[in-house]
């Protein structure tokens, strides 16, 4: 019985991981510029995003993004609606990919991956410089998406390894 | 080829219109409504204004909330920085502190010959409001150097008050709350303030540089800044009163691009004073 509410009390922590990470991810002020890494950054939120609305399809509610992002433009101090609108289209890239897909290839996933990231950061710096007067750096944007699109390819292992550990079960859609 | 651009259609279309099972809204619906949340707010619209200090609000607080363990192992990093450090910094400070010593007794003649001068010459003196504020979130991104106090409206709190630590600018106040108020740094890319730079005397604009520095805009005079230049507010704007020390100028980069390195270390804020200038009547 004891073991039934372990697995019970697991799978629910496995389906609220998600959530909670976003959450924790966009609330956080979590930065490496005390570690001396001035360039290094890389957008948490759009790896976990794209790869739960990819693989988990029921993980990540459509209205939680939305609030995610607001979250997100009140830390980050950029007008309140355009992380909400940048996560929402990363949603529906991944989706797409998902109803187009008929054999998963995490290879394919990544390039897929690049490619969205390029478009939603060249539109989000775009809305901001032009709409908005705000001044980005470019190398710097550019230099995230990279680390970005790089650091995916080890979280999807690692999400994925986090649920067979605590599931039991592996990567199936 | 007409099969094709049906099967992106559809995929299209499935990806944004379906609703899953438990999903209230669709994606599509969403994004519409983040647009318009996004135009109304750049309107601001007065209840889309609301909306966002309610939200503001509530993100703050958790911000600070959720922080705290990050914050706990930055700290700990930094705390065994420091030891590392000691003995080298303390051989430093020994030395820095004769210098100093000799240099207070001649500043305090200075201030008391100032204030005299000003009385003679009609000039007015600048008091200040001092306001204590403690740092909820430090959000140093690269695309945005700013910090989040716990002050507000409701302590008096003002667009375009300056923030200090300790005798040193460090920024100003963009965005007021009924609680808490936004402070865009000095180095961030969106702020610019006028400065003076000492001993030259030269007149330019402060620019903020996205990164760990500033830069000096706009000086003609490309050789005034040689040596170890201080660089004070000049006061041209009337926000801030003149000579609140920001930086220095770095030496080795005077025949390119005047960089400045700011006296305060943004990355390790706790409290700030939030100051607002006013004249005040000579006497």
């Amino acid at each position: 019985m004891s073991i039934l509410q372990n697995r019970n009390f697991l799978i629910k922590i496995t389906s609220l991981l998600p959530l909670i990470l976003l959450y924790i991810s966009v609330l956080n002020t979590f930065d490496f510029n005390y570690l001396g890494l001035k360039y290094f950054s890389f957008n948490f939120s759009y790896i976990l995003i794209f790869y739960y609305n990819l693989k988990r399809e029921k993980s990540l509610g459509y209205t939680a993004i939305f609030i995610a992002g607001l979250f997100n433009d009140v830390i980050v101090g950029t007008p309140m609606g355009i992380s909400s609108l940048i996560y929402l289209l990363l949603c529906g890239s991944a989706v797409y990919l998902r109803n187009i897909t008929l054999r998963p290839n995490l290879m394919k996933d990544w390039i897929f991956f690049l490619v969205t990231i390029l478009i939603l950061n060249s539109l989000s710096f775009t809305i901001l410089t032009l709409i908005f007067d705000f001044e980005i750096n470019y190398i710097d944007k550019l230099v995230n998406a990279i680390c970005t699109f790089l650091f995916y390819f080890i979280f999807s292992y690692l999400f994925n390894l986090v649920e067979v550990f605590l599931l039991g079960s592996s990567d199936a859609r | 080829m007409e099969t094709s651009r049906d099967d992106f259609v559809i995929a299209i279309r499935s990806a944004f219109l379906k609703k899953e099972t438990k999903q209230r809204f669709s994606l599509l619906g969403l994004v519409f409504f983040s647009i318009i949340f996004l135009i109304l707010g750049g309107l601001n619209f007065k209840v889309i204004n609301y909306v966002k200090i309610a939200i503001k609000e509530i993100v703050y607080r958790s911000s600070y909330i959720v922080s705290g363990p990050e914050k706990f192992i930055k700290n700990s990093h930094l705390i065994i920085q420091e030891h590392l450090n000691l003995y080298e910094e303390n051989q430093l400070n020994k030395s820095k502190l004769e210098t100093l010593q000799s240099k207070e007794l001649l500043n305090e003649f200075v201030i008391l010959e100032n204030k005299r001068l000003k009385l003679i010459v009609d000039d007015y003196i600048v008091k200040s409001n001092e306001t204590i504020a403690k740092i909820l979130s430090d959000k140093q991104s690269p695309f945005l150097k700013s910090i989040v106090i716990n002050r507000g409206s409701k302590h008096k709190i003002n667009l375009g008050m300056a923030v200090m630590d300790g005798e040193y600018l460090i920024g100003k106040i963009v965005e007021v709350n009924y609680g808490t108020s936004r402070v865009l740094l000095l180095s961030d890319l969106n702020s610019k303030i006028p400065v003076i730079i000492e001993p030259s005397g030269t007149l330019s604009i402060l620019s903020g540089t996205g990164k760990e520095e500033g830069v000096i805009q706009y000086s003609k005079k490309e050789n005034l800044t040689k040596g170890l230049s201080i660089v004070y507010t000049s006061g041209s704007s009337g926000l801030f009163k003149s000579g609140i020390p920001v930086g220095k100028i770095n030496g080795d980069s005077l025949t390119t691009k005047k960089t400045v390195k700011f006296f305060s270390d943004f990355s390790q804020l706790e409290f700030v004073t939030i100051v607002k200038f006013k004249k005040a009547d000579n006497q």
